[in-house]
């Protein structure tokens, strides 16, 4: 179903954002608590990592349709 | 006759004299008249007067003029007799001369009781002689006298009675004659036999004839000799037992002359009646038989005869020398007479003479006996007076008697001679018969050879024509029976031909409407399975649940295919399913509507996603212009898309309004008008419209194609 397909990309988005973003997050914890003595711009910057991880694999997941890639346009 | 047509003459002369000498008299009219009457009658006269005279011209007119007969018979009384034919004559005559013997003869023609009294005359006639001897050389030839004058007495009535006799006869002997020719063998068998016997029996009958004239010889010159010779009286004695023995001799034989001539006589009479009978059986062939033993007959009957005048002769003689003797035994009666007044004790007997006088008787017999001499003398010399006198009138006897003799020998010797001519005569007529036969045979012959051979040409060629003729009927009858039964026979088979050809259309025709039949039941059957099929497949739509397909159409377009293999279209058409359908199954309609509402929010959601935006901001701002965007939710579509009504929003609405009014073709036609992202969602809805409006295209058609062929084979054509 193609409907939902986009659903399934969006569960998958959100999967992933959280689970990024929860990384990021871990991530940044851990290392805001190892590395950076508790600062919190690890875990900012984990959770934006995370994020904007998740954001772009999410965009690059719903963009995936409409890229081209370099061997169709050798087909063609 | 000339002195009656003399009379006549005159008769009518003086007639017309006196018709012409008559004045004129008031009578006149019937004196007018008087000359043709006078004619008239002297005529009639004349006739009768010449028939009078003349009987044949008497029959003449008889024959010629009807009537005539009476008036001959009224005035000349009845019509002379017949001519007695000759025939008669002949059989008369012979009788007559056979019978005219004096001697013991008999006529075995004669009536049975005149026979049988003349069976009991000679029959006393050999009795006779024997008792008594002296008397016997006196009897016999009184009883053949008396026999003779008997015969001459029954001449006449035998001769009167043998016409009826002989018709009788003849009538018996027609009625033999009656009998078929088959009497010939018969005939001539009894022919030869009655003419061996007759022969015999002639034979016998001169041979006991000559005997007797023998006898009749001896006898009279014994006799002549007794009388004339003077022997001593022993030898006279020996000489009159000669003589006795002679005349016994001459009895015996003359008997048994007599009898066989008799004998003879009947078995010629029977032969004369066989031969009669033969005659009158009027078969030719034993003509030549009938003549032999007629002449044979007749040469019996001349020897017979001959021998019987012989005997006759010698018996006239012996009469003479008899009668000789009876005066000498007169004499000798009378001087036995004398001698036996004179000498009683001896006995009268001739015979007894012999050996029974003694000496005195002798003595006293000479005495007598001289004493009868000179009587004898005296008598002789008286009688040599009037011995002239006897003489002559002896002579006269005898030249009577001559003359008699002469006269039945010359009627005998004619009626021979007559006899002989006759069968002579006969002879010859047989040969001229016989050769005129053999003549006309060949003649006959020849004629039938030629007629024969006339005939079979005659018949040849009627033959050739009658067969020609025949041929040609056959042939032309042959030919119309023919043309006949070949028309009967075409119109026959032109009547069956069209028969058959008629039941032949007409089984073409219903084995056609039974093809067409069976064919449209075929189509009907097939389109029904078609349709069934169809309805099944249609059914198999229906089996779709709210979300899920319905049955894989396979089986349903396998049913298609296979019930009907040979419906092309129905084939183009069953393969012309897509195979989602057929393995997977279609959504229904109604599901896809349901669908439809998911896909139109997330399309709208998306709406600006395209390959060129298709950030995720971008994700967000479609989702805050969907939320944001308020428009109808179904739009009716217009009938031409301009290009702004391929916005994203727009197309939904229509979509939305063609999917509430049911017509998904339209919604698919307006999703397949998305772009970007919405196309992308709606991608897989439009795949599913698609096939399912494939597939109801396609079982549409081939419903409405079913419903069609079934309409069309359920439609009278």
């Amino acid at each position: 179903m193609s409907e939902k397909e986009l659903g399934q990309k969006w569960d998958r988005c959100l999967a992933d954002a959280a689970i990024k973003v929860g990384a990021g997050l871990g991530l940044g914890i851990v290392f805001s608590v190892v590395f950076f003595k508790r600062r919190t711009f690890p875990i900012a910057f984990g959770t934006g990592t995370g994020l904007g991880m998740a954001y772009s694999n999410c965009q690059n997941d719903l963009r995936s349709p409409y890229l081209v890639h370099s061997n169709a346009t050798k087909e063609q | 006759a000339v002195n009656l047509w003399i009379m006549f003459f005159f008769f009518l002369s003086s007639q017309n004299c006196l018709c012409g000498k008559v004045p004129v008299h008031p009578l006149q009219h019937c004196r007018r008249y008087t000359s043709l009457q006078i004619k008239f009658g002297g005529g009639l006269g004349g006739t009768i007067l010449y028939a009078k005279w003349d009987p044949k011209f008497r029959a003449n007119v008889e024959k010629s003029v009807p009537y005539s007969d009476q008036l001959f018979e009224m005035t000349l009384g009845p019509p002379p007799p017949p001519f007695i034919p000759m025939q008669k004559k002949p059989v008369k005559a012979e009788p007559l001369q056979i019978s005219s013997v004096s001697e013991a003869s008999k006529d075995s023609k004669q009536p049975k009781p005149k026979s049988k009294a003349k069976e009991k005359q000679p029959e006393p006639a050999p009795v006779d002689p024997k008792p008594a001897v002296e008397e016997a050389p006196a009897l016999p030839p009184q009883t053949i006298e008396a026999e003779e004058c008997h015969e001459c007495a029954s001449h006449e009535p035998a001769v009167k009675e043998r016409p009826g006799e002989e018709v009788a006869a003849r009538l018996a002997q027609q009625d033999k004659a009656e009998q078929d020719c088959c009497m010939f063998s018969a005939l001539s068998f009894n022919l030869e036999d009655t003419l061996g016997f007759s022969a015999k029996l002639t034979l016998q009958a001169i041979g006991a004839q000559e005997a007797a004239l023998t006898a009749i010889g001896t006898h009279t010159h014994r006799l002549r000799e007794a009388m004339d010779s003077e022997d001593p009286p022993d030898k006279k004695s020996a000489q009159w037992r000669e003589l006795e023995d002679a005349l016994s001799e001459r009895t015996r034989a003359v008997d048994q002359a007599g009898q066989s001539l008799l004998q003879a006589k009947e078995q010629l009479e029977k032969l004369r009646v066989v031969i009669n009978g033969a005659k009158e059986s009027k078969i030719e062939a034993a003509r030549p038989q009938i003549l032999a033993a007629e002449e044979n007959l007749h040469s019996m009957i001349v020897d017979l005869d001959k021998v019987v005048t012989k005997v006759q002769a010698a018996q006239t003689e012996a009469k003479i020398v008899s009668q000789y003797s009876e005066l000498v035994n007169e004499a000798k009666v009378q001087f036995q007479k004398e001698l036996s007044s004179i000498t009683p004790e001896v006995q009268a007997n001739w015979k007894g003479l012999t050996g029974k006088l003694s000496a005195d008787d002798l003595n006293s017999l000479i005495a007598h006996a001289h004493r009868r001499i000179d009587q004898l003398n005296r008598e002789l010399a008286e009688q040599r007076v009037r011995e002239q006198i006897r003489i002559e009138a002896a002579l006269e006897q005898q030249k009577h008697e001559h003359q008699r003799a002469v006269d039945s020998a010359v009627d005998k010797a004619i009626q021979h001679n007559h006899e002989q001519l006759r069968l002579e005569q006969e002879k010859k007529m047989q040969e001229v018969r016989e050769v005129m036969e053999a003549e006309m045979r060949t003649q006959l012959r020849r004629q039938a050879a030629a007629h024969t051979d006339h005939l079979r040409d005659v018949l040849k060629v009627q033959e050739q024509e009658l067969r020609e003729e025949a041929q040609e009927a056959l042939s032309s009858k042959m030919m119309e029976q023919e043309t006949q039964h070949r028309r009967l026979a075409q119109e026959q088979l032109d009547s069956f031909t069209l028969d058959m050809n008629s039941a032949y259309a007409r089984l073409k025709g219903m084995e056609e409407a039974i093809d067409s039949h069976v064919v449209a039941e075929e189509e009907a059957r097939k389109a029904h399975q078609l349709w069934l099929s169809v309805e099944a497949l249609n059914y198999t739509l229906k089996t779709a649940a709210a979300d899920a397909p319905t049955e894989p159409l396979e089986g349903a377009v396998r049913t298609i295919k296979e019930s009907c293999a040979e419906n092309e279209f129905a084939q183009a058409l069953a393969t012309a399913l897509p195979d989602e359908s057929l393995t997977r199954g279609v959504y229904s309609e109604a599901s896809l509507r349901a669908r439809f509402y998911g896909v139109r929010r997330l399309a709208r959601r998306v709406a600006l996603i395209d390959e060129t935006r298709n950030s995720l901001y971008q994700y967000f701002l479609s989702y805050l212009q969907s939320i944001l965007l308020f428009e109808k939710e179904q739009e009716a579509p217009p009938t031409k898309l301009a290009a702004q009504d391929l916005d994203t929003f727009k197309l939904l609405a229509y979509a939305t309004y063609s999917i509430e009014r049911g017509d998904l073709e339209l919604a698919a036609k307006f999703v397949n008008q998305l772009h970007g992202e919405s196309r992308r969602v709606a991608q897989d809805w439009l795949k599913e419209a698609r096939l399912t409006l494939e597939t109801k295209q396609v079982v549409s058609l081939l419903s409405a194609y079913a419903n069609a062929v079934g309409l069309g084979t359920t439609q009278a054509p």
